[in-house]
C-alpha cells in the first residue's frame, strides 16, 4: 500500500462564459489519509472543483499541491497518483476484468500481476469471481462496485468520488454508503467525495466542505459543520437548526453560561465572560416534558421552559418549534409522544438537553439582542 | 415468366460451370471495390474520428459536408473525375482514364464521405464522460482514442459496410471513368447494364445473383457481429 498524499487547492478560479458561473475557492485542504466530503446543491461547483483537484480540468488561476508539490494536468506522474469514480460508472464494453485492469494496462503492469491485482480488488468490493462477466450486464450497484474496484486496483494516493451512489435506489445506496466508507478507510487513501446528501457525507467523511454558488461557505470537521452551520443558508441546505447568537455571562469549571435574551443555555468549554458566541442545538438532542412534570433523574443541565410555536410532521416524527423567552429551540418527537404531550401551538413544555449537545464557538459579531437586554460587552 | 426461367437457367449454368467471363467480372468488382473501401477507411476513419471526438471551430460545417457527401450523386463524381483525367483535364497527362486506378479513385470519392459521416456519428455517440473516466485512470491521448474507437466499434463496422455497399453496387461513375472495358474495368454493375442492353439476360441475372449474395453476406456478417456482441454485453455469465 502506497502512502497517501495530502491534497491542497489554493486561489482557484474557473469561469464559464456561457453560463456566467464562476468557481472561486481560496483554499481547500485534504490532509493525507482523510476523507473530505464536498457537499452542496446541484450547480454549486462541486464537480468542477473535483475535476480541478483531479487534474482533469485546468483552472483559470490557482494551483494544486499534491504531497506539497505543485502539479497540473500535464504532470503524468501526478495524474497517475489520482483515480476517480463518477456518478455513472461508465464501464467500458468488455469484461469486468478488462474494465478493472484498464488503469493497470495504462501503467504497463504485466498480465499475471494484473490478473492477481484485479482478483484482489474485486474481492475487496465484494465481487470475487466476476472477472469474466460482461461489464454491461451488471446491476447498478454491481457496476458502481466495479467502478470503485477499477480505481482501487491502482492503489491511488488520492481517490476522487463524484456522487458515486447518487443514481442508486435508497436501500442500495444506504448499504453501499457503509461499504464504500469501510473500503475507503481500509484503503487509507486521501479521498474527496462529492455529494449533496448530508447523511452520506457524515458516514464517509472526516471533514466536510459546503459549497454554494461556486464558493466554499463552510469547511471543517464533519460534526462541527453540520451541527453548527456557518450561516442561515448552510443551515437551510443541511436541514438543521440555524445558529443563534449569545453572550457569555459566566464561565468556569468547564461550563459556560450563554445568555440569549432572557434565556440561559449551559454549554461545555471555556470562553471569557462577555464574549459574543454563536451556538446551535439540534432537534434530535432535545427532549420535551410536560410543563411542571416531575423529571426523571437526569444529568442534562439545560431544562428550559418554552411554548410550542408550531408542529410539523416530518416522516415518522414531528418537528416541534419552541419559543423560550426569545430563544428558538426545536425538537424531534415521535408521533406517539407528540400526541401524549398534546403538543400544539401555545402549549407550555419543558425542553431538556445536555450541555454537551450544544455546539458553539466564539463569534466576532455581537448578537442583535445584546444591547436590548442590558448585557454589557467590553 | 418464361423469360425469367430461361435467364435463370442460363445464368445458373454459367455460375456453376465456373464461366471465366462471369467470375472474372466478379473478381474485378471485389478487387476494385475492396481496394477503394480500404483506402476510404484509411482516410475516413481518422478524419471521422477527429470530427466526432474533438470540438473545434468549423466542426459543424465539416459534419454538414460529410452528410451532404453521403448523398453525392455518383454520376456527378463520374463526370468530375472523367473531366479531371481526360486528355484535356488537369491530370490528363497521367493517362489514367478508363483504367482500374481511376475507377478506384471515383469509388474512393463516393465512399469516403460515407465512412467519415458514419464514423463521426459513431464516435460522437460515445459519452464524453467515458473519455473523462479513462483520463482519470491515467490514460493519455492515444489510449483514450483507442478506447473511443473500441467503444464505437459497431458504428465503425457500419462505416465499413456503408462504404463498401455504396460502391459495390454503384454503376454510373464506374461506367463513366472505367469505360466497362472487358477483362479490365468491367465490373458487375456495368456488365449487367451491358448484358441487359444486349438482351443477354442470362449472364446479367447471374451477376445480379452474385451481387445480391455479396450484399447479403456482408450484412449477415455485420449483423452477426452486432447480435453476438449485444447478447454477450446484455447477459453473458
Amino acid at each position: 500500500m502506497t502512502a497517501p498524499l495530502g491534497l491542497v487547492a489554493e486561489n482557484i478560479t474557473r469561469a464559464f462564459a456561457r453560463s456566467g458561473f464562476t468557481l472561486q475557492v481560496d483554499r481547500v485542504e485534504v490532509p493525507a489519509g482523510t476523507v473530505l466530503a464536498l457537499l452542496g446543491p446541484s450547480g454549486s461547483g462541486k464537480t468542477t472543483l473535483l475535476h480541478i483537484l483531479g487534474l482533469l480540468e485546468r483552472p483559470d488561476a490557482g494551483r494544486i499541491l499534491l504531497g506539497g508539490r505543485d502539479v497540473d494536468a500535464r504532470d503524468q506522474t501526478a495524474r497517475r497518483q489520482i483515480a476517480a469514480v463518477f456518478q455513472r460508472p461508465y464501464l467500458f464494453k468488455g469484461s469486468v476484468a478488462a474494465n478493472v485492469e484498464y488503469g493497470l494496462a495504462v501503467r504497463g503492469v504485466g498480465g499475471a500481476e494484473r490478473a492477481e491485482r484485479v482478483a484482489v480488488a474485486l474481492a475487496r468490493v465484494g465481487l470475487a469471481g466476476y472477472e469474466p462477466r460482461s461489464a454491461l450486464s451488471l446491476s447498478g450497484g454491481e457496476a458502481q462496485r466495479v467502478s470503485l474496484a477499477r480505481a482501487l486496483v491502482l492503489e491511488p494516493r488520492v481517490l476522487l468520488l463524484d456522487e458515486p451512489l447518487a443514481s442508486l435506489d435508497p436501500l442500495l445506496k444506504r448499504a453501499l454508503t457503509r461499504d464504500f466508507a469501510r473500503i475507503l478507510r481500509e484503503s487509507g487513501a486521501t479521498a474527496v467525495w462529492v455529494t449533496h446528501d448530508q447523511d452520506e457525507a457524515l458516514v464517509v467523511a472526516d471533514h466536510v466542505a459546503v459549497m454554494n454558488a461556486g464558493r466554499i461557505v463552510a469547511c471543517g470537521p464533519a460534526d462541527d459543520v453540520t451541527e453548527l452551520p456557518a450561516d442561515e443558508w448552510t443551515a437551510s441546505f443541511l436541514g438543521v437548526e440555524e445558529p443563534q447568537t449569545g453572550i457569555v455571562e459566566h464561565s468556569g469549571e468547564g461550563l459556560v453560561d450563554i445568555g440569549h435574551g432572557e434565556a440561559r443555555v449551559v454549554v461545555t468549554g471555556y470562553a471569557p465572560a462577555g464574549s459574543a458566541v454563536v451556538f446551535a442545538v439540534q432537534p434530535h438532542d432535545v427532549i420535551l416534558f410536560e410543563a411542571g412534570a416531575q423529571l426523571p433523574p437526569t444529568t442534562a443541565r439545560n431544562q428550559i421552559a418554552a411554548r410550542v410555536v408550531s408542529s410539523e410532521t416530518r416522516g415518522a416524527t414531528n418537528y416541534i418549534v419552541l419559543d423560550a423567552s426569545g430563544l428558538r429551540l426545536a425538537a424531534s418527537v415521535s408521533r406517539a409522544a407528540s400526541a401524549d404531550l398534546g403538543l400544539a401551538p401555545g402549549i407550555p413544555v419543558l425542553a431538556v438537553f445536555k450541555a454537551t449537545a450544544v455546539r458553539w464557538r466564539v463569534s466576532d459579531q455581537l448578537p442583535n439582542h445584546a444591547s436590548g437586554n442590558g448585557d454589557s460587552i467590553d | 415468366m418464361q423469360i425469367f426461367v430461361d435467364a435463370w437457367s442460363e445464368g445458373w449454368a454459367m455460375l456453376i460451370s465456373g464461366s471465366v467471363g462471369v467470375w472474372q467480372i466478379v473478381g474485378t468488382s471485389i478487387l476494385l471495390s475492396g481496394t477503394a473501401t480500404l483506402l476510404a477507411l484509411l482516410i475516413g476513419l481518422p478524419v471521422g474520428y477527429l470530427v466526432g471526438a474533438k470540438r473545434f471551430l468549423g466542426r459543424r460545417a465539416a459534419l454538414v459536408i460529410f452528410n451532404a457527401g453521403m448523398g453525392l450523386p455518383p454520376t456527378v463524381v463520374g463526370l468530375v473525375v472523367a473531366m479531371t483525367f481526360s486528355r484535356r483535364g488537369p491530370l490528363g497527362f497521367m493517362n489514367l482514364l478508363y483504367t482500374r486506378p481511376v475507377v478506384v479513385i471515383a469509388q474512393l470519392i463516393i465512399a469516403v464521405p460515407v465512412v467519415m459521416a458514419i464514423t463521426a456519428a459513431a464516435v460522437s455517440a460515445v459519452p464524453r464522460d467515458l473519455t473523462l473516466q479513462a483520463r482519470s485512470l491515467g490514460a493519455g491521448a492515444l489510449r483514450v482514442g483507442a478506447l473511443i474507437l473500441s467503444e464505437a466499434r459497431m458504428g465503425l463496422l457500419a462505416a465499413v459496410a456503408g462504404g463498401f455497399g455504396a460502391i459495390i453496387s454503384e454503376v454510373g461513375a464506374v461506367q463513366m471513368v472505367g469505360g466497362n472495358l472487358e477483362g479490365d474495368t468491367r465490373v458487375m454493375t456495368t456488365a449487367m447494364v451491358q448484358f441487359t442492353r444486349q438482351g443477354d439476360y442470362g449472364p446479367a441475372l447471374a451477376l445480379a445473383v452474385v451481387l445480391m449474395a455479396i450484399v447479403i453476406f456482408v450484412n449477415i456478417v455485420l449483423t452477426g457481429f452486432q447480435t453476438s456482441a449485444d447478447h454477450w454485453e446484455a447477459g453473458a455469465r
